[in-house]
C-alpha cells in the first residue's frame, strides 16, 4: 500500500469532456494511489460514468490529460491504455449478448492476456459463474452478469480498475459477495475506482472518495478525514454560492 | 395528448428577468426579396412559348421536370431520413396512369392530377409493406418494389406489355400548342412541387419529420407521431413524383416499362439532391442545375458521364454532405426559403436588486 | 416427378444465392452497412475471372487462388476508403455512398467491356451431369455450387463460433462502444470482414458467370437476390441466409414451371410477404425484426447458428 507521498498511480488533471456541443466534464481534477480504493460519488448526471470512460480511452477529452503510472496516455485508444493496466467494468455491465461467459471473459484479454488472471483463477474467484460458463451470457442472473463484467475486466491482469455502478438492479446480499470478490482483489495488489450510488457502502469499502456535481469535483480527500455530512452536501450542492 | 416539438417551442415562456431576451424570427429580408424574384422568374418562365417559343422550352422542360424530382426526392430523404431508391416505381406508376386516364377520354392534361391521385393511392400498400423499416432495409425494399411494379406492367397486356402503349388524346392539338402546354404543365408541377415541399415543411411537419428522420427513437418519445410523419411524406412525395411521371408520358408520348420504371430516376435524383444538398428547399433546385448542366455537357460520353454523376455523389457524401447549397448558406449565412427558426440575442433583460 | 426435379433444381439453385448473399449478412451483421454496390463487386469477380482465365488460358477455377485473395484485398480497401468514413457521416451515409458507387462501377464496367453478355469458362464442370432417377438430372456445376456455399458457410461458422477472430467479430457485431472499451481494435475487425464479404461475392460472382451469363448491368437483380435471401433467412444467421437463398430458388423454380415469367415475381412477392409478416426472418428470433425496423434491438452474428 503506498502513501501519500508515492506518486500516484492515475492523475487526471483539467479534463473537458463533451457530447457534441454538451460540457459534461468542466477541468476535473483527480488522484489515485496506487494501491487504494477511491470511492467516485454523486448524484445521477453529475460525470462519474463519462470520467470513468474518459481514464478507460472510450471518451476523448477536448482538452486536460491524463497520467497512468508516470506517462500521458491522453490520446491513447483503449486498446493500448487495457495493455498498460487499466480497465473498466462499464455501466450496465454491457455483456455480449451473443458471447457465452466464457467467451465474454476471454473477450476482455484481447488486448493484454494476463499470467496474473488465468481462467482458472477467475473462475475461482467467481465460482457462482464458473458453473454458467458454456451459457449464453445474458441468461444469467444480475448478480452472475455483473460477476462476468467484473471477470471480464479482470482478464487482462489490470492494475487499476475501474467500477461503475456495480451494484445497480442487486440484491444488497449479492452486492455483499460481490465487494468480498474486490476485497480480495484489493489484496492481490490491484487499485480500484468505484462508482458507487450507496453512500455508506462507498466509504466503507474505500480509503479516498471524489465527490462530483454537474461535471465538477466538489469534494476530494481521504474517507477518513470527512464526515458523511459534509459528502452528502457536497453530493446535492447545498451551501454553494 | 402530446404536442409536438415545434408547437411546445412556440408556446415557451418569456425569458426571466436576468436573461438575455432573444428574437426569434422565421424570415429574413433576402428571403423577401428572393421570393419577389422568385415570382417574377415564375412568370417570366411562364411567359417563354410565347416569347421565344420551342427551342427553348425542351431543355427548360428536362430541367424543371429535374426540379419537381429534387423537391420531391429530398421532401422524402433529406427531411424525412427515407431514402428511397425506389421512387422510380411512382414515376411508371403515374406514365401509365395517365395513359389508362386518356384511353378512357379524359383530357391527358387534366389527367396529370389523377396520375397523382393514382400514385398516391397506390403508395398506401406500398407504405404498410416499407415504412415499418429503416435505413438500409428500407432502401432495397424499394428497390424490390420498383422490380415488382415493373415486372407487373411487362405482363400486363391491357397496357402493352414490353412494347408499351403511346398516349393518346392528343392528336387534336398541334405540335406548337401541345409543346406550350407540356411546357406550362411542366412548370406548374415543378411550382407546385417546391412550394408544397416549402409550406409543408415550414409548418410542424417539418420540425417533425426532422426529427423523425435523425432519430426516430427519440422523436417518438418527444410525442412526434413517427408513424403518421413518414405516412404524409411519403404518400406526398409518391403522388407528386407520379406527376411527374404523367408528364414525362406527355413529354415522350410514349409508355414502356424499361424506360418509364427506369432506376436512372432514382440515381438522378439521388445525385441531384446530394450535390444541391439534402435538407433545404433551395439544394434541390441547385442540385438540378448541376445535373441539367452536366447532362448536357457530358451525355456524349456516355457511361463515362455516370462514373462521374455516381462518384461526385460518393465524394459529395463523403466530404461534401451538406451540398453545394448547404455550404453555401454556412459560409455565407444565406438562406432564401427559410425552414428554420433564426435566433437572435438581444440586450439582456437589466436584473433586480440582488437578494442575500 | 418434375416437381422433385423443380424442388431439387432450386435447392441448388439457392445454393448460390446464399453464396452471393452471406457476404452481405456477414458486413450488414457486423458493421451495419448494406453494401447496395455488393451484387456490383460479384460480378467485377465474373469480370476478373474472365480476363484472368483468358489471359491465362485456363478455365476459371485455376483462378480463383488469385482471383479470391485479390477480392478479399479490394474489400479491405473498400472498407478503409469508404465504408469507414461512411459510418462516420451518419446513419444515411453508407446508403448513399455505396448506391453511388454501384453506378460508378456498372458504368466502369460498361465503359471496359461493352454491354455484351459474357459468359465464364467453366472447363468439362460445365457440361457434365449425372441422373439421379429417371427425370430427375443434376448439373455438376449446379451441384458444385451448392456445396461450395455448403462449404463456405461452414467455414465462416467455425471461425466466428471458435476462433479468437471470431469472438471478436461477434462482440463488435453486438456492441460496437463496448467491443472498444475492452479492447477489441475494432478497424482490423471490419476489415477483415469487408475482404470476406467481397471475396465470397467474388466467388459467387464466378459461379454466376459459369452457370449463365454476365453483363455489367447484373449487378443490381444480383444484389436484390442477395439482399431478399438475407431478410427470408433472417439476418444475422449464415444457415438461416442458406435457408434463406433456398427458399428463394425452390420458389423460382417452381413457379417457372408453371409460368416463367412469374418467376421472378413470384420471389418478390414472397419476399414482401415475409418482410411484412416476420420482418426479423423466417428462422430467426424477434430480436432481429426490431433491428430491421431500425428500433434498435439485438443484432449481431450468431456464433453457434441457433436460432433464439
Amino acid at each position: 500500500m503506498s502513501e501519500s507521498g508515492a506518486a500516484p498511480l492515475l492523475e487526471v488533471a483539467g479534463l473537458d469532456v463533451f457530447y457534441g456541443d454538451f460540457q459534461a466534464l468542466f477541468g476535473v481534477s483527480m488522484s489515485v494511489p496506487g494501491g487504494g480504493a477511491t470511492a467516485l460519488v454523486g448524484a445521477n448526471g453529475a460525470g462519474k460514468t463519462t470520467l470513468l470512460r474518459t481514464i478507460a480511452g472510450a471518451q476523448p477529452a477536448a482538452s486536460g490529460c491524463v497520467r497512468y503510472d508516470g506517462s500521458d496516455i491522453t490520446a491513447a485508444p483503449p486498446h493500448r491504455r487495457i495493455s498498460r493496466g487499466i480497465a473498466l467494468v462499464p455501466e450496465g455491465r454491457k455483456l455480449f449478448p451473443s458471447l457465452t461467459v466464457e467467451e465474454n471473459i476471454q473477450v476482455g484479454a484481447v488486448a493484454a492476456a494476463s499470467d496474473a488472471w488465468p481462467l482458472d483463477r477467475i473462475y475461482g474467484a467467481f465460482p457462482m459463474i464458473a458453473r454458467r460458463r458454456r451459457q449464453r451470457a445474458f441468461t444469467l442472473s444480475g448478480g452472475e452478469q455483473q460477476a462476468v463484467a467484473i471477470a471480464r475486466a479482470l482478464a487482462s491482469g489490470p492494475a487499476l480498475l475501474l467500477l461503475d455502478e456495480i451494484s445497480l438492479g442487486l440484491a444488497p446480499l449479492v452486492v455483499g459477495e460481490l465487494y468480498e470478490t474486490l476485497g480480495g482483489l484489493r489484496s492481490a495488489g490491484a487499485t480500484l475506482v468505484i462508482v458507487e450510488q450507496d453512500l455508506r457502502r462507498a466509504m466503507d469499502t474505500c480509503d479516498h472518495l471524489v465527490c462530483l456535481l454537474e461535471g465538477r469535483v466538489a469534494l476530494a480527500g481521504p474517507v477518513a478525514g470527512v464526515s458523511r455530512d459534509e459528502v452528502v452536501a457536497a453530493y446535492f450542492g447545498e451551501g454553494r454560492s | 395528448m402530446f404536442r409536438s416539438a415545434s408547437a411546445a417551442f412556440r408556446n415557451a415562456e418569456p425569458p426571466a428577468s436576468g436573461s438575455v431576451a432573444v428574437e426569434v424570427s422565421r424570415w429574413n429580408r433576402a428571403a423577401s426579396v428572393f421570393s419577389g424574384a422568385s415570382v417574377l422568374v415564375v412568370a417570366a418562365l411562364a411567359a417563354v412559348p410565347f416569347v421565344i417559343g420551342g427551342p427553348a422550352e425542351q431543355p427548360l422542360i428536362t430541367l424543371l421536370t429535374f426540379v419537381a424530382m429534387a423537391s420531391l426526392w429530398n421532401l422524402l430523404a433529406g427531411f424525412s431520413g427515407l431514402t428511397s431508391f425506389g421512387q422510380n416505381a411512382f414515376i411508371g406508376v403515374g406514365a401509365y396512369a395517365l395513359y389508362l386516364v386518356a384511353v378512357h377520354g379524359v383530357n391527358p392534361f387534366a389527367g396529370i392530377v389523377l396520375a397523382a391521385v393514382a400514385a398516391a393511392v397506390v403508395s398506401l400498400p406500398v407504405s404498410a409493406v416499407v415504412l415499418r423499416l429503416s435505413g438500409g432495409y428500407f432502401a432495397v425494399a424499394t428497390l424490390v418494389v420498383a422490380a415488382v411494379f415493373q415486372i407487373v406492367a411487362t405482363l400486363s397486356p391491357s397496357v402493352g406489355g414490353t412494347t408499351g402503349v403511346s398516349v393518346p388524346g392528343l392528336a387534336s392539338y398541334s405540335d406548337v400548342l401541345r409543346e406550350a402546354l407540356t411546357y406550362w404543365a411542366t412548370l406548374i408541377v415543378a411550382v407546385a412541387s417546391v412550394a408544397g415541399v416549402y409550406l409543408l415543411v415550414r409548418r410542424t411537419f417539418g420540425l417533425d419529420a426532422r426529427a423523425v428522420g435523425s432519430d426516430p427513437v427519440a422523436a417518438a418519445s418527444s410525442g412526434v407521431r413517427v408513424g403518421g410523419i413518414r405516412l404524409l411524406a411519403f404518400v406526398a412525395a409518391a403522388g407528386g413524383t407520379g406527376a411527374v411521371g404523367a408528364l414525362i408520358a406527355l413529354q415522350t408520348l410514349y409508355v414502356e416499362p424499361t424506360s418509364v420504371f427506369s432506376i436512372q430516376y432514382s440515381v438522378d435524383m439521388l445525385f441531384m439532391v446530394l450535390i444541391g444538398g439534402m435538407a433545404t428547399i433551395e439544394g434541390p433546385i441547385v442540385g438540378a442545375l448541376v445535373l441539367f448542366l452536366l447532362q448536357e455537357t457530358l451525355s456524349a460520353y456516355g457511361a463515362w458521364y455516370l462514373v462521374i454523376v455516381g462518384g461526385l455523389a460518393v465524394v459529395a457524401t463523403l466530404i461534401a454532405s451538406r451540398g453545394v447549397w448547404g455550404f453555401l448558406s454556412e459560409r455565407l449565412g444565406w438562406s432564401l426559403l427559410p425552414v428554420g427558426y433564426r435566433v437572435r440575442g438581444r440586450a439582456p433583460v437589466p436584473p433586480p436588486s440582488p437578494d442575500t | 416427378m418434375s416437381w422433385v426435379n423443380a424442388v431439387i433444381q432450386g435447392m441448388l439453385l439457392g445454393g448460390q444465392y446464399a453464396l452471393i448473399a452471406c457476404g452481405l449478412s456477414l458486413a450488414f451483421g457486423v458493421m451495419r452497412i448494406v453494401n447496395l454496390a455488393h451484387g456490383d463487386l460479384a460480378v467485377c469477380g465474373a469480370y476478373l475471372g474472365l480476363v484472368l482465365s483468358s489471359v491465362l488460358g485456363v478455365p476459371v477455377w485455376v483462378t480463383l487462388p488469385l482471383l479470391l485473395p485479390a477480392a478479399f484485398v479490394v474489400g479491405m480497401g473498400l472498407q478503409a476508403a469508404l465504408f469507414g468514413r461512411a459510418l462516420r457521416h451518419g446513419v444515411l451515409a453508407p446508403v448513399l455512398v455505396t448506391f453511388g458507387l454501384s453506378i460508378m462501377i456498372e458504368n466502369l464496367l460498361q465503359v471496359a467491356a461493352t454491354s455484351d453478355p459474357r459468359g465464364l469458362n467453366g472447363g468439362a464442370l460445365t457440361l457434365a451431369s449425372f441422373h439421379i432417377t429417371g427425370g430427375i438430372t443434376v448439373s455438376w456445376l449446379f451441384l458444385t455450387a451448392f456445396l461450395t456455399a455448403c462449404a463456405v458457410l461452414s467455414c465462416l461458422q467455425l471461425l466466428l463460433s471458435r476462433s479468437s477472430w471470431g469472438r471478436k467479430v461477434r462482440a463488435t457485431a453486438d456492441d460496437l462502444d463496448t467491443a472498444r472499451l475492452v479492447g477489441i481494435r475494432v478497424r482490423p475487425v471490419f476489415a477483415t470482414v469487408a475482404g470476406i464479404a467481397v471475396a465470397t461475392a467474388a466467388l459467387a460472382g464466378v459461379f454466376i458467370g459459369t452457370i449463365g451469363t454476365f453483363d455489367p448491368q447484373a449487378g443490381a437483380n444480383t444484389l436484390i437476390f442477395a439482399f431478399e435471401a438475407v431478410v427470408i433467412g433472417g439476418i444475422g444467421s449464415l444457415w438461416g441466409t442458406l435457408a434463406g437463398g433456398v427458399a428463394l430458388g425452390i420458389t423460382q423454380v417452381v413457379v417457372g414451371e408453371v409460368n416463367q415469367a412469374y418467376a421472378v415475381l413470384a420471389v418478390h412477392l414472397l419476399f414482401l410477404a415475409v418482410l411484412t409478416v416476420r420482418p426479423g426472418g423466417l428462422f430467426t428470433s424477434h430480436q432481429s425484426a426490431a433491428q430491421v425496423r431500425g428500433l434498435g434491438g439485438v443484432g449481431g452474428v450468431r456464433g453457434q447458428g441457433v436460432p433464439g
